[in-house]
């Protein structure tokens, strides 16, 4: 058995297995508990919908929920031209000045500590005397996410061959020809992946919203946020489960868009 | 390689919209945070004094700047509040981070030895809690560690305990969010090099004698290295500025600069000070920060 040292180990299976547990159970036992008929989150009172309709009933949050909704579509096509451009300058435009900034400035938002990008973005609308509300959530969104979309497409773009846009380019295609009909049906998933990203970061934020937003436009998290701070309610786990129904449907999306994209040819994207 | 070339020039040109966003909300906000972290607090809208006033003149400019003051800082170096929101961070960054590779290591070893077929499926199930939210999965935990929440009642039933043990606003359950919310940071980077290891190298190894264990240690574990630093730095950086997670499941008697940094903000109204304490957190921060900048941009430049 020349394998011998390269099979599953029992280790390998049950950290493995443990380690989604670990993933999953808590976000289950949430969704159990939004059907829960009682009153009390923990004891059991039978199935019901009665939380849901709860939630449909609730103008503040139904108003929030929108503003995430349309703050979420606004910034994540924003990130996702943005982001793409990035990509590309990057990937394809072999040196230019300012290059190392230009990079460095998309790669630390991916990292860097909420408050500190809430923060700085809020002193800046402050300074610019700006109206805080869906404009400014959304700017400061789009520059967040548009980091993620970039990283996404430029790991797409590097795997690509780039010996293709030279053959169109030899055929007599010029530079904007041979992006339009030969790398951007290329990268499309990817740049579909990336929106799909950009949309649930948007979704889930709550640190930069909330240094962003001005009074009577909190998005979904925020409220979220203050309901929690009081203790559990079942109608909060209703909207979790509504979320994360969402988020699951865009994930089915984005995976068949990254399965297209790694069909041709294999795509390091992390995310 | 001049087709390369000319393709270059117009891609050059992408760059121009990125850029100037880029400067406009990420550069030049940071201008302004150290601007006002070096500024006086004041009663006002907004709270701060000097306002830079570029219609006032050259003499008012000039007079504004002569106002400026590293008094914030001083302040934040002297008052105890501060300085241990900075140590506490850390400290729960360190230990975090470190059962996050503990934990995450195993995991990802684990995916990167299933058949192929497997892996794109496991790696999806990893990445499906990353993409639901952080508030949520934090709320679902909340949740189970409730007084009379699933935990207890289990514990309770199992006669492992008389009374409920109190989980939330402890360090326990802020630790267990934060390996929660960030395992799978942890384990995408440790599971990206561990698969690129080629079996072959393995095989060699035994083929030389050393057992599964020695071969680990030697072979594998040291070709996963640049893993093991990409998922450190990727937990590490935005675990010491959290701030959701030590706020719903920590007590609030000794607080994480984050938290400090949303208080001194939101409550006292103190921006000032808060710009200070950002500006404190991003120098601490700047070493790791320049070390991820320069692993992410060989990963993908590399190519």
């Amino acid at each position: 058995m020349a394998r011998a040292s390269n099979r599953l180990s029992r280790f390998n299976v049950t950290s493995l297995a443990l380690g989604l547990a670990f993933l999953y159970l808590p976000i289950v036992i949430l969704v159990i508990y939004s059907f829960n008929a009682s009153r009390l989150v923990t004891v059991w009172g039978g199935w019901s919908l009665k939380w849901y309709s709860e939630f449909f009933n609730d103008g503040a949050m139904l108003d929030a929920a929108s503003m995430s909704f349309r703050v979420a579509v606004t910034s994540a096509t924003l990130a996702t031209l943005l982001g793409t451009l990035a990509a590309v300058a990057l990937s394809r435009g072999e040196r230019f000045k300012g290059r190392t900034l230009f990079s460095g400035m998309l790669y630390a938002p991916l990292v860097m500590p909420e408050v500190i990008t809430g923060l700085s973005l809020l002193l800046l609308f402050v300074a610019v005397n700006a109206e805080r509300g869906f404009w400014t959530v959304t700017i400061a969104h789009t520059t967040l996410t548009m980091c993620f979309v970039a990283v996404v497409v430029q790991s797409r773009l590097g795997a690509l061959d780039r010996s293709l846009e030279e053959a169109a380019m030899d055929l007599g295609c010029d530079p904007a020809r041979a992006f339009l009909s030969v790398t951007l049906p290329l990268i499309l998933p990817s740049i579909a992946a990336g929106w799909m990203l950009a949309f649930t970061l948007s979704l889930d934020d709550l640190v930069i919203a909330s240094f962003t937003t001005g009074p009577g436009s909190a998005t979904l998290p925020i409220r979220i946020y203050s309901e929690v701070r009081l203790g559990v309610k079942p109608e909060i786990n209703a909207i979790c489960t509504l979320i994360i129904a969402l988020i699951a449907a865009v994930i089915v999306v984005a995976s068949f868009a990254s399965k297209l994209s790694r069909e041709q040819g294999e795509s390091a994207a992390p995310l | 390689m001049s087709a390369r070339r000319i393709f270059a020039r117009p891609a050059r040109r992408a760059a121009i919209a990125p850029y100037v966003w880029m400067a406009l909300f990420f550069l030049v906000p940071f201008i302004f945070v150290v601007k006002i972290s070096l500024s006086q607090t004041a009663i006002a809208q907004p709270p701060y004094l000097p306002v830079f006033d570029l219609t006032s003149g050259a003499g008012a400019i000039k007079a504004a700047f002569a106002a400026l003051s590293l008094d914030n800082f001083r302040l934040l170096l002297s008052d105890d509040l501060y300085v241990f929101s900075y140590l506490r961070s850390l400290l729960v960054a360190v230990v975090s981070t470190s059962i996050l590779l503990l934990i995450g290591y195993p995991i990802a070893y684990g995916m990167a030895r299933l058949p192929a077929r497997w892996q794109s499926v496991a790696m999806m199930l990893v990445i499906v809690p990353f993409w639901t939210s952080f508030l949520i999965r934090i709320y679902a935990w909340i949740n189970i560690l409730q007084h009379d929440g699933l935990l207890n009642q289990i514990l309770l039933a199992l006669h492992l305990v008389s009374t409920p043990v109190v989980w939330l606003s402890t360090d326990s359950a802020m630790y267990l969010g934060i390996v929660y919310s960030y395992l799978p940071f942890m384990i995408l980077p440790l599971y990206a090099t561990l698969a690129k290891i080629d079996p072959a190298l393995l095989e060699a190894a035994n083929d030389l004698g050393s057992s599964p264990r020695q071969a680990f240690w030697l072979v594998t574990f040291p070709l996963s290295l640049p893993g093991v630093g990409a998922g450190v730095l990727l937990c590490f950086i935005p675990i010491v500025g959290e701030f959701v997670i030590p706020d719903l499941l920590a007590g609030s008697d000794s607080l994480m600069i984050g938290q400090t940094l949303w208080l001194e903000f939101f409550t006292n109204k103190d921006w000032p000070v808060a710009s200070a304490a950002a500006v404190v957190l991003l120098l601490l921060l700047l070493a790791p920060l320049l070390l991820y900048d320069r692993l992410q941009r060989r990963q993908l430049e590399a190519r």
